[in-house]
């Protein structure tokens, strides 16, 4: 059985690679290459997937939700994701903050089921899923 | 094909094991062990897989749908107390992921012909659901 928890943070970043020319940045990722940067209301959904267990529960709701909330909350909530996030490697695109969101969950995974899904959506009308391996 | 209809339902329970104290029960649970119960306006969604009929373009009747879930699910549990009310939660306790797999069985009965039942997705609020696709519940 799959169980879902939802969650919302707030974090700004700009989209920018060293690999483009400023002009080529500009084209690939329009607004959001501005220089300043800008932020979203991010909706990330985190899905659990194991047998359930005698108390009638795939996943303790208070474990999943302190190890979302100091892992991956206290990481990204109100952050900079260009600037505060240590070891983002890359463009801080949802795919690649979703990479990353996986990343950290499993090198702090401390729960029965696995982690079988992140579903992030950066605004309403976009949204990113990433199955874990 | 998927198909998929929604339906509501608002009940209370209490997630506590009878055998347990009250601080035990509160341990595994939290606040869903308060004994005098709280609620939920809990959406359901069932989806069932099939191909579409040649004749009438249609995976399944979505008025017998809506009449199943009416008569097994919404029907027993609307405005109800799941412990007290609706069996077998007298004795199982009411967590999202045991009332996800009473309400499979109540709909895999009925689910009848060309088309299976693929999954109950069951809300309990809008930011906490579960998925059932039968079976081992993994």
């Amino acid at each position: 059985m799959r169980l879902t928890c939802r969650y919302s943070f707030s974090a700004s970043h700009r989209l920018d690679t060293p690999a483009l020319s400023p002009e080529e940045n500009r084209r690939l990722y329009g607004k959001c290459n501005n220089p300043f940067g800008h932020g979203h209301n991010y909706t990330l959904d985190v899905t659990v997937e194991g047998p359930v267990d005698p108390n009638g529960q795939v996943v303790d709701r208070e474990a999943l939700h302190e190890l979302v909330k100091l892992r991956v909350l206290g990481l990204v909530d109100h952050k900079d994701l260009n600037r505060d996030i240590p070891g983002f490697l890359g463009v801080p695109t949802t795919e690649n903050l979703a990479a990353l969101i996986e990343r950290t969950l499993k090198d702090h995974w401390n729960l029965a089921p696995r982690l079988a899904r992140i579903r992030i959506s950066e605004t309403e009308r976009n949204t990113f899923v990433l199955e874990a391996k | 094909m998927l198909l998929t209809r929604k339906a509501e339902f608002s009940a209370s329970h209490v997630c506590a094991n009878p055998s347990w104290s009250e601080e035990q029960n509160r341990q595994v649970y939290g606040a869903n062990a308060n004994p005098h119960g709280h609620g939920h306006n809990y959406v359901l969604e069932v989806t069932v897989e099939g191909d579409p009929d040649p004749v009438t373009g249609m995976v399944f009747d979505l008025r017998e749908l809506k009449q199943i879930l009416n008569e097994e699910i919404v029907e027993p549990m609307d405005h109800r107390f799941l412990n007290r009310e609706v069996p077998p939660f007298d004795r199982v306790v009411p967590t999202t992921e045991n009332l996800a797999i009473e309400i499979w069985k109540r709909m895999d009965a009925r689910i009848q012909g060309g088309v299976r039942l693929r999954t109950v997705r069951l809300y309990e609020t809008p930011d906490l659901f579960v998925e059932y696709q039968g079976g081992v519940c993994a």
